[in-house]
């Protein structure tokens, strides 16, 4: 479904590269965990494969199913079923988060050529992902994000994930500055939204979230590459071990 | 006069002839023809404000007027039914219309006015020299050097005189409708005054409505708004592609009173909106806000100037002005503490939004603060739109120019917000509809202008 190969990129401002030769293939129904030390380049990736225009690819490819995705816009990609889960969600003011849900519903449906939702079905279709991710009236009547608490804002952005329902998912650190309840409502929300059509980059520092979002495969990004594969055991293995390994092995 | 050697444009040159002529026929008692030579020989003695005169000087209309149209006569018969016809835009409002310049009664909403509200023509009161009226007319001392408004006094030919009784609160919204019909261009000058007893209160709405025709306007509100008095104002200047529209607004604030004045202006070439503003009792609140949209090569200036007398006032003054291609926008605000004003707590804001690298906008905000015991602040912003929320709309599926449109949206959501907190509440849903439609058409307008496939960018 994702095909990243021999991925180079670097901060288009400064020129440093950030990705050196990253590959990676993703199929429906996986979930795939990418952890990695600080500054390995994992929200680069994620924010390459969104689209944002900060960073240069200078090699390589990223197919989503076969079509070349890096020369898309970011709506497009969002259009084809590539949602991002952002690490920090963007507050915007004195916008709805009801009317945002609705014209990013209708905006994709547009591109795909197909109709706009109905406001029962949308409401429906809401009522029932904000349910799950305890979320009020109340919070959906705010502005987007604005005055949410860190838990809040993470929780907004799998509600939106979850009425957009992209075919992948790419969360960039969405456990970072989470309690434990907070890290439990998230990832009971992910997990809802597991299905054999559907697929996850997770990327987390840490393991913790690991232990509610159980990854098919595990990577450690390191240098700018995967540095190595496996199964939910290797992140139990750099929970104990921290990533020094790989440290030296970037250095 | 020897001030004539001035006046050495050829605008310059028009109006002083145009005063010449039509000073016999404008109404008003001999006191009101005095008032006018006297305000004409205050403009003859500098002539159309220029970049060297302070309180002008982003928009020199010695240099941006290049002729005075010729004054506008009555509307016909034809013309007026036109207009009555129209579809209303708040309902339930009582409907005055000044129709190039002249209040035209026969086709406003006079039957039936609540109690305590008078409402008859500016002519009238100058032709019987109301003394009120020539004591407002007067105006206040941070106005008297004003070039426009000295010309607005000489050439004032009509408008509406709202009075409002003591204790009289007025449920319904007034709103008055400016209009300007002939297909050629047309100079009018126009004033209004209000004047609101003790613990009365009023909403009023006014809507500027012009053709393309190159029309130049000046109209004029002065306000007085008595002890416990409150009025909250909305003025729409979203349809009068005027080539030149000022609009001022002076106004005094006895004690315990409210004025709060909202603004939307997204059309014309040349615009500016003026306050001068005075609180002359105490413990009393001015709420001015404003949203201006620009485009293609359209300037406005918002100029205002808050003076604090009385005790424990406060002053809230925010503006957000929106700019794309080539057009340029000012922003002016100076708030005066006198010695006296002790306790005045003055905040001042104007944040401007720049969507194009030729887009201009100069901020000058000043305080003047003669007593020790205050609290005023002001702060000035000026930027491009942010690239991270724009990211963020995009990867939810969001078109650029969408984004863009709803982080515009959100810009200028923040002022009109303040539409309707005060008197006009019951009018607040048709007014913000009225609004948005209106911010909703520039921002049609403006992705219209975008060229496909390359859209604006700005650095974050």
């Amino acid at each position: 479904m994702l095909s990243i190969s021999n991925l180079h990129a670097r901060i288009a401002d400064e020129g440093r590269e950030i990705l050196k030769g990253l590959s990676l293939d993703v199929n429906p129904g996986e979930v795939h965990a990418i952890m990695g030390p600080n500054g390995a380049g994992k929200s680069t990736l994620a924010y390459i494969l969104a689209g944002k225009d900060d960073y240069e690819v200078t090699d390589g490819e990223v197919r989503l199913d076969g079509d070349d995705l890096l020369g898309l816009e970011p709506n497009e990609r969002a259009a084809r079923g590539l949602f991002l889960a952002f690490q920090y969600p963007v507050e915007i003011p004195g916008v709805a988060n009801m009317t945002f849900l609705k014209t990013a519903v209708n905006a994709q449906r547009k591109a795909r050529g197909e109709t706009e939702i109905s406001t029962p079905d949308f409401l429906r279709l809401v009522r029932e992902k904000a349910s799950l991710l305890k979320i009020g009236q109340e919070m959906l009547r705010r502005a987007v994000n604005v005055g949410f608490s860190g838990g809040e804002k993470k929780r907004n952005d799998i509600l939106q994930m979850a009425v957009l329902q992209p075919k992948i998912c790419i969360l960039d650190e969405s456990d970072s500055g989470l309690d434990i309840d907070a890290l439990r409502i998230v990832a009971d929300g992910v997990n809802a939204l597991r299905s054999p059509e559907r697929a996850f980059i997770i990327i987390t520092h840490y393991q913790r979230l690991l232990d509610y979002i159980k990854p098919d495969f595990v990577h450690v990004l390191s240098g700018g590459r995967i540095a190595r594969s496996g199964g939910p055991e290797l992140a139990l293995e750099l929970e104990a071990k921290g990533y020094a390994d790989f440290n030296e092995a970037a250095a | 006069m020897t001030s004539h050697s001035v006046l050495k444009t050829s605008a310059e040159i028009s109006l002083s002839r145009q005063f010449g002529e039509a000073v016999g026929d404008l109404p008003g008692s001999v006191a009101v023809r005095d008032l006018r030579e006297a305000a004409f020989a205050q403009f003859a003695r500098i002539g159309l404000p220029h970049r060297r005169i302070e309180a002008w000087k982003y928009t020199d209309l010695k240099a941006r007027v290049a002729e005075a149209a010729p004054l506008a006569h009555r509307a016909g018969a034809t013309a007026l039914a036109e207009i009555a016809a129209r579809p209303r835009d708040v309902d339930g409002a009582i409907r005055l219309y000044v129709v190039d310049g002249h209040f035209h009664p026969e086709i406003s909403d006079l039957a039936g006015l609540p109690d305590g509200l008078s409402v008859t023509s500016l002519a009238a009161g100058l032709d019987a020299g109301r003394a009120d009226v020539l004591a407002i007319l007067a105006g206040l001392d941070i106005a008297k050097e004003d070039a426009a408004l000295a010309l607005n006094t000489a050439f004032m030919r009509d408008g509406v005189v709202l009075d409002v009784a003591d204790g009289a609160e007025i449920s319904t919204p007034v709103e008055i409708v400016h209009v300007v019909t002939p297909s050629h261009a047309v100079s009018v000058h126009s004033r209004g005054i209000v004047i609101l007893g003790s613990g009365s209160k009023l909403g009023l709405i006014e809507r500027f409505v012009a053709g393309d025709a190159g029309h130049q306007r000046s109209d004029v509100l002065q306000v007085v708004v008595g002890d416990g008095a409150e009025l909250e104002h909305v003025a729409v200047k979203s349809d009068d592609p005027a080539a030149l529209a000022i609009s001022t607004l002076t106004a005094s604030i006895g004690s315990n009173a409210r004025l709060a004045s909202f603004g939307l202006a997204s059309s014309g070439d040349l615009s500016r909106r003026q306050f001068f503003i005075r609180f002359d009792g105490d413990h009393s609140t001015l709420d001015l806000s404003g949203a201006v949209l620009l485009k293609d090569r359209m300037h406005a200036d918002t100029t205002l100037i808050v003076e604090h007398v009385g005790l424990a006032c406060e002053s809230r003054e925010l503006y957000r002005h929106v700019i794309d291609g080539e057009a340029s926008g000012v922003f002016q605000g100076k708030v005066i503490v006198r010695p006296g004003a002790q306790k005045t707590d003055g905040r001042m804001a104007s944040n401007a939004l720049l969507l194009s690298g030729e887009a201009e906008m100069a901020n000058k905000p000043e305080l003047e603060i003669f007593a020790d015991d205050v609290a005023c602040g002001h702060g000035a912003t000026c930027g491009a739109i942010d690239e991270m929320p724009v990211f963020y709309l995009m990867s939810r599926g969001l078109p650029r120019p969408e984004a863009e449109a709803l982080l515009i949206r959100s810009f200028v959501g923040e002022v009109v917000d303040r539409v309707g907190n005060g008197v006009l509440a019951a009018a607040e849903q048709s007014l913000r509809e009225g609004l948005d439609a209106a911010i909703d058409v520039w921002l049609a307008g403006r992705a219209l202008a975008l060229p496909h496939g390359s859209p604006a960018k700005g650095k974050a």
